[in-house]
């Protein structure tokens, strides 16, 4: 017997009756009245709206939802009869976030490492390790660093180290959330090559369904108020009228169908200039690698830009350093008169409250640029930076404008993740900067957060705002019109629709 | 570029093939034979050993000092804050104002910096030849600490690389919604209090899904098996030895010499 045809896992049999999950810290139930019987083997789209359960689910069927004081649980949640903490071992999960997975330095021994806590003799162990790097296509040495990977092979990376413990249920919570389009492919094709061989039970949850329709057999759709809404074949749930309007209202990317965006799209070039990169050498840290060299752009009033490549291009740290944050390597980023004004004409030497008027940067993450308790204080706090009285209307009128009304008591730590979204994108404009970066704005969001997102934007580019967004979203740029700057190889390319 | 303690630059071919624990030992028992005296005879005799065996880090004298120039800086200090109060015995070296330094106070002085590296550079020949992957292997396999708290550590050590990128990303990121670094020494405390914070925060959920992503893949439970088994060889006993032999050779030395100086007594 070859190392690489091991004995087949048994598929696991999932059965839910009457299941429900309310974490301890919160009133109302994560997931709840969930009546479900998964056969084995059976492959599984899990759907539903923001906040219907779904993560919740996952994590449960992981056995990862922790103890009786961690939350509540009611009614029967079974693997093969048995509640998933007693089947440790048996289902696998692989995380949407790439970078919080990896726990060891070395490929070979991270891949090990499930294997190792489920007590594996050392033979075995390593013939799994194979088995499963070879499954997911990662052909590395294994003394290969595990950050030296990209988000496509860290991902695969995670599929292999959750395949070493030869699960019979295979759980991926949004696995390619993250990833360029090259990497969603990678992961995707890597976890068909899997099911392929296994035989295993497959439950994916994601929001871009056209990724994994063609791969599933049955799709589940949960309703936000318990219970499932849909469940059945994808020809019918995805298809038929009555189902996927409703996914799509409750923000589902059905393919075929695009969400409703409002505003058209920009079609002008851009009015006066300004920002002006000249020969830009761009690098992360001062004495780390130029990510790109020899960047010329002009940034005009008006005009939309996309910054694309593959994942690790150096997109971020152009837009970074196009955006005053991070210092030239080489060469020089220039702001116009019309956008320096009173300051000096160096945005990576402006003062925070003299680049907060000028440029906005809104993060990938927008936990990190929250500063404040409460919606509100978050969106009164650029100005207040920026000082002069300003209107308390442009607070009330950005919050309408961006739904966040509703929310300005809320912490900002306890939103959804749109909301989150939303709201950083407010803070930024809070202050009037004529230039917006935006890091990966519509990773991992929902069709309707992605179409209110487009639809503001298109608003900003028609007022004069230049709008600068690093994305692998093609569809986004193509919604805000402009021109793409590809980034790829250490070169940055501007190309003109 | 991301910060990964997890896998540093390690040298020293041979020191690296060694078992971290007879390592360890070695170092342990080096250092404990400094502490147990406050002498300039023990702290030369291992000085003087410990720059004989820097061949074996496999490093340029000067790429060493770069890698641990703040140590050799606080020798430096202590020596000189040594040399400046010690007891002023001897002949005046230099007496310019407050400034006196005599005869007695800078052998102090120099005895203290000696001491200072000759104390520190057992910890770095263990650091820059070990792995931290095989000091945990060896730590739970030769030395049977529970495997929770060794792999727990691991873990931790590779949070930590991540959160030094974390900070960098917080102070970008605070910068661009009008929180700088700059601004009166209140401010600049009260940014750093925040972006403090920002980072306590981003650490407790970076740290609850790695956990997750831990107990997802069985970690947690009683029984452990490991990929890698942390062995002995005849090396091992070569290390033990020799950090043995220094140890007696600087007590020995002290003693002979009278210079000996226990803390206890």
């Amino acid at each position: 017997m070859t190392p690489l045809d091991g004995p087949l896992p048994r598929a696991v049999q999932v059965s839910a009756r009457g299941w429900g999950w309310r974490h301890a810290w919160r009133r109302a139930f994560a997931a709840r009245h969930l009546d479900l019987e998964l056969t084995p083997g059976e492959r599984v789209l899990l759907l539903g709206a923001s906040g219907a359960g779904k993560s919740t689910v996952l994590h449960a069927l992981a056995g990862v939802l922790g103890s009786n004081d961690e939350g509540e649980q009611e009614g029967d949640l079974l693997l093969d009869g048995v509640p998933p903490a007693a089947a440790r071992g048996r289902a696998g999960l692989v995380l949407q976030d790439p970078e919080s997975q990896v726990v060891l330095a070395r490929v070979g021994d991270e891949v090990a490492f499930a294997a190792e806590n489920l007590a594996v003799p050392r033979d075995e162990i390593w013939r799994r390790v194979h088995r499963a790097l070879d499954d997911v296509g990662l052909d590395l040495p294994l003394d290969h660093p595990t950050t030296a990977l990209s988000g496509g092979q860290k991902q695969r990376l995670a599929l292999a180290s959750v395949l070493a413990m030869e699960p019979g249920l295979l759980l991926l919570d949004e696995p390619t959330a993250n990833l360029d389009p090259d990497g969603v492919l990678e992961v995707r094709d890597a976890v068909i090559r899997v099911l392929d061989r296994t035989r295993a039970t497959l439950v994916v949850v994601e929001h871009r369904v056209a990724v994994w329709a063609d791969v599933v057999d049955r799709v589940i759709v949960l309703d936000a108020d318990g219970g499932v809404l849909a469940d059945g074949a994808p020809g019918e749930v995805l298809v038929q009228e009555a189902t996927s309007s409703r996914l799509e209202q409750a923000g589902v990317w059905v393919p075929g169908r695009r969400p409703a965006v409002g505003g058209a799209v920009p079609t002008s070039d851009g009015g006066e200039v300004l920002l002006a990169a000249t020969g830009l050498d761009v690098a992360r840290t001062k004495r780390g690698p130029v990510a790109v060299a020899g960047l010329d752009l002009a940034v005009r009033a008006g005009q939309a830009i996309g910054i694309t490549g593959p994942n690790g291009a150096g997109k971020s740290t152009a837009a970074l350093t196009l955006g005053g944050l991070l210092r030239p390597r080489a060469g020089s980023v220039r702001a116009a008169p019309a956008l320096a004004g009173t300051a000096g004409d160096d945005p990576f030497r402006w003062r925070s409250p003299e680049l907060v008027q000028r440029i906005g940067t809104v993060f990938q993450e927008p936990e990190h640029q929250f500063l404040t308790a409460s919606v509100g204080e978050e969106l009164a706090f650029g100005p207040a930076r920026v000082g002069g009285a300003q209107a308390p209307g442009r607070i009330a009128e950005l919050a309408e404008r961006l739904r966040l009304t509703h929310l300005l008591k809320a912490n900002p730590f306890t939103l959804s993740g749109g909301e989150k979204r939303r709201l950083s994108v407010a803070t930024m404009l809070a202050t009037t900067p004529r230039i917006l970066v935006l890091d990966e704005p519509t990773f991992g969001q929902d069709a309707l957060t992605w179409a209110e997102l487009v639809t503001l934007l298109r608003e900003l580019v028609h007022d004069g705002v230049a709008v600068l967004s690093v994305t692998h979203d093609a569809e986004f740029i193509d919604a805000l019109g402009g021109a793409t700057l590809h980034v790829s190889g250490g070169a940055g390319t501007l190309v003109h629709r | 570029m991301s910060t990964d303690y997890l896998t540093p630059v390690l040298t020293g071919r041979t020191l690296l093939r060694a078992n971290p624990v007879s390592k360890l030992f070695a170092a342990a028992v080096i250092t404990l034979a400094l502490m147990a005296s406050i002498d300039w005879v023990s702290a030369a005799v291992v000085l003087t050993c410990e720059l004989v065996l820097m061949p074996l880090l496999g490093i340029s004298v000067l790429a060493l000092a770069r890698r641990i120039w703040p140590l050799l800086i606080a020798a430096l200090i202590g020596a000189y804050g040594t040399a400046l109060l010690a007891e002023k015995t001897g002949g005046v070296v230099l007496d310019v104002g407050p400034f006196l330094f005599t005869e007695g106070s800078v052998a102090s002085g120099i005895a203290v910096g000696l001491r200072g590296l000759a104390l520190a550079l057992p910890g770095i020949f263990v650091l820059l030849t070990t792995d931290p992957t095989d000091l945990a292997d060896a730590l739970a396999q030769k030395l049977h600490l529970p495997h929770r708290f060794v792999l727990g550590g691991l873990a931790s050590l590779r949070l930590a690389g991540l959160l030094v990128e974390q900070w960098e990303t917080l102070g970008l990121a605070r910068h661009a919604r009008g929180v700088g670094s700059g601004g009166s020494f209140g401010a600049r405390t009260r940014n750093l209090l925040g972006q403090s914070f920002g980072l306590i925060v981003q650490a407790i959920r970076r740290a609850t899904r790695l956990a997750t992503a831990m107990e997802a893949r069985g970690f947690g439970g009683g029984t452990r098996t490991w990929a890698r088994e942390s062995s002995f060889s005849a090396l091992d006993a070569v290390v033990a030895a020799v950090g043995l032999l220094i140890a007696a050779g600087a007590v020995t030395a002290a003693v002979l010499a009278g210079t000996w100086n226990f803390i206890l007594s």
